[in-house]
């Protein structure tokens, strides 16, 4: 006993030390697998409210840029607008609203890292939840992760365990969005088919199969492609829309019907 | 006097914390190179003083940034790692001296502080990107990421040990 004592104490930093490295692999491996830890994460109140403070001070800096970007999609939409067909006398009032918005800004903002995440300052009082699609006036940004009261975490569609349904805008083939970690201004759409002709320069949009973003919200454009290592699908390399390194001003898509969907879905697998 | 030196320890603490975050993080220089100044911290840190204690702070310190990068724990890890082989290091670069009462980090040759300094941030760096990509298949991605932000890394401590720099008592 006494010997076993005399160990510990001899060894007490090599243990302390084993045993916070085991708890830090820990957390790390766990977040590896699976989702964004629920506990490491910048939407906590202390972060948030920094990251809060911070942005008020500087985002008066680029209130110019954003401001022409805001105008920008104002001058679309009012093009929509005037140009829409009259519709029989239907109201959409919100019982019918297939998608509610809200608007964010973004707090924070990774793209140097293999897992970039944003942080906004919305958060659970403004009705922000967990798998809410996030864009932008130009594109896609990712989908929201982890919520607090006031902020909420992002991940990006920089980051390697995002996976989005899209597909091409003219032919509707669909693939899967992913990003190599490579660099901050492209990211990668694969399993599009051999057949399918492609085009440097045609549009990429988001596909009607997932349950967070409305169909044909942009992503990019076809920067270079060439077949993968099967030879039978194509690897696509897509320059976004979005300035991923200059992000302010953002919106929320929510679906309201994904609680119905998800649940079918569940149903037609149990019942298989 | 030691009240004096607990002060100086939580101001550096939640200082480096806030300027490695609001300002560092958000270098993206070259777009991927972000300084980790808060390694300051360990070099700075008193030598002899409780080693326990330290290691448990430095795990703290990581922990604090991985909070507000979204970084899971892994700068928590490198810290640590660093942390525990801080007197080892400082035996390689400052020989037996070190062990003496009268060491101080001021009386050392520039040569000795700059290696101490630098085999510390490599050292976390390894760490901190072998386990950010975790994967062996990008070893050469993993070495040129270390390489490219140690070297800034270092060069924006230099700057900062010299502009703060430790009063020689």
């Amino acid at each position: 006993m006494q010997q076993i004592i005399n160990f510990v104490l001899r060894y007490k930093n090599f243990i302390l030390y084993l045993f916070l490295m085991i708890l830090s692999l820990g957390f790390t491996i766990q977040s590896h697998s699976y989702h964004q830890s629920s506990f490491f994460n910048s939407s906590s109140w202390v972060a948030g409210n920094i990251y809060q403070t911070s942005y008020g001070i500087t985002s008066y800096f680029k209130l110019g840029q954003e401001n022409e970007k805001l105008v920008e999609e104002n001058k679309q939409l009012r093009l929509a607008l005037f140009n829409k067909i009259e519709k029989d006398s239907i109201e959409l009032d919100s019982v019918q609203l297939r998608y509610t918005v809200n608007s964010g800004e973004v707090i924070k903002n990774n793209y140097a890292y293999p897992r970039n995440y944003i942080t906004i300052n919305k958060g659970e009082n403004d009705s922000i939840k967990p798998d809410m699609g996030v864009i932008t006036s130009k594109g896609i940004l990712g989908i929201v992760e982890n919520t607090s009261n006031n902020f909420a975490t992002v991940q990006s569609i920089l980051n390697e365990k995002s996976n989005i349904n899209a597909k091409l805008k003219n032919t509707n083939h669909f693939g899967s969005l992913v990003w190599n970690t490579r660099t901050f201004n492209t990211v990668q759409l694969v399993d599009i088919p051999r057949l399918v002709p492609l085009v440097i320069g045609d549009t990429i949009v988001t596909g009607g199969m997932s349950s967070i973003f409305p169909e044909n919200i942009p992503i990019g454009t076809i920067k270079k492609f060439d077949l993968n290592d099967s030879k039978s699908f194509w690897n696509i390399e897509i320059a976004l829309f979005n300035d991923m390194t200059n992000i302010k001003n953002v919106y929320i898509v929510n679906n309201v019907n994904k609680k119905e969907i998800l649940d079918l879905q569940i149903e037609t697998e149990k019942n298989d | 006097m030691i009240s004096n030196y607990y002060f100086i320890n939580v101001i550096r603490f939640s200082l480096l914390i806030l300027v490695q975050v609001l300002v560092f993080n958000r270098l993206n220089f070259f777009g991927f190179i972000n300084p980790m100044v808060y390694i300051l911290f360990l070099y700075w840190y008193p030598i002899k003083q409780n080693r326990a204690a330290f290691i448990a702070l430095s795990f703290l310190l990581g922990l604090c940034i991985d909070f507000f990068s979204d970084t899971m724990a892994i700068n928590a890890a490198a810290t640590v790692t660093i942390a525990y082989l801080r007197p080892a290091i400082m035996r390689f670069v400052f020989g037996v001296n070190y062990e003496f009462q009268s060491f101080k980090l001021g009386n050392a040759t520039r040569v000795q502080q700059f290696t101490f300094l630098a085999l510390l941030i490599v050292v976390h760096h390894f760490v901190f990107f072998t386990l950010e990509i975790f994967s062996f298949a990008n070893f050469l991605l993993i070495l040129k990421k270390v390489f490219a932000i140690s070297l800034a890394t270092l060069i924006l401590c230099l700057l900062f040990g010299s502009l703060f720099s430790v009063k020689k008592e």
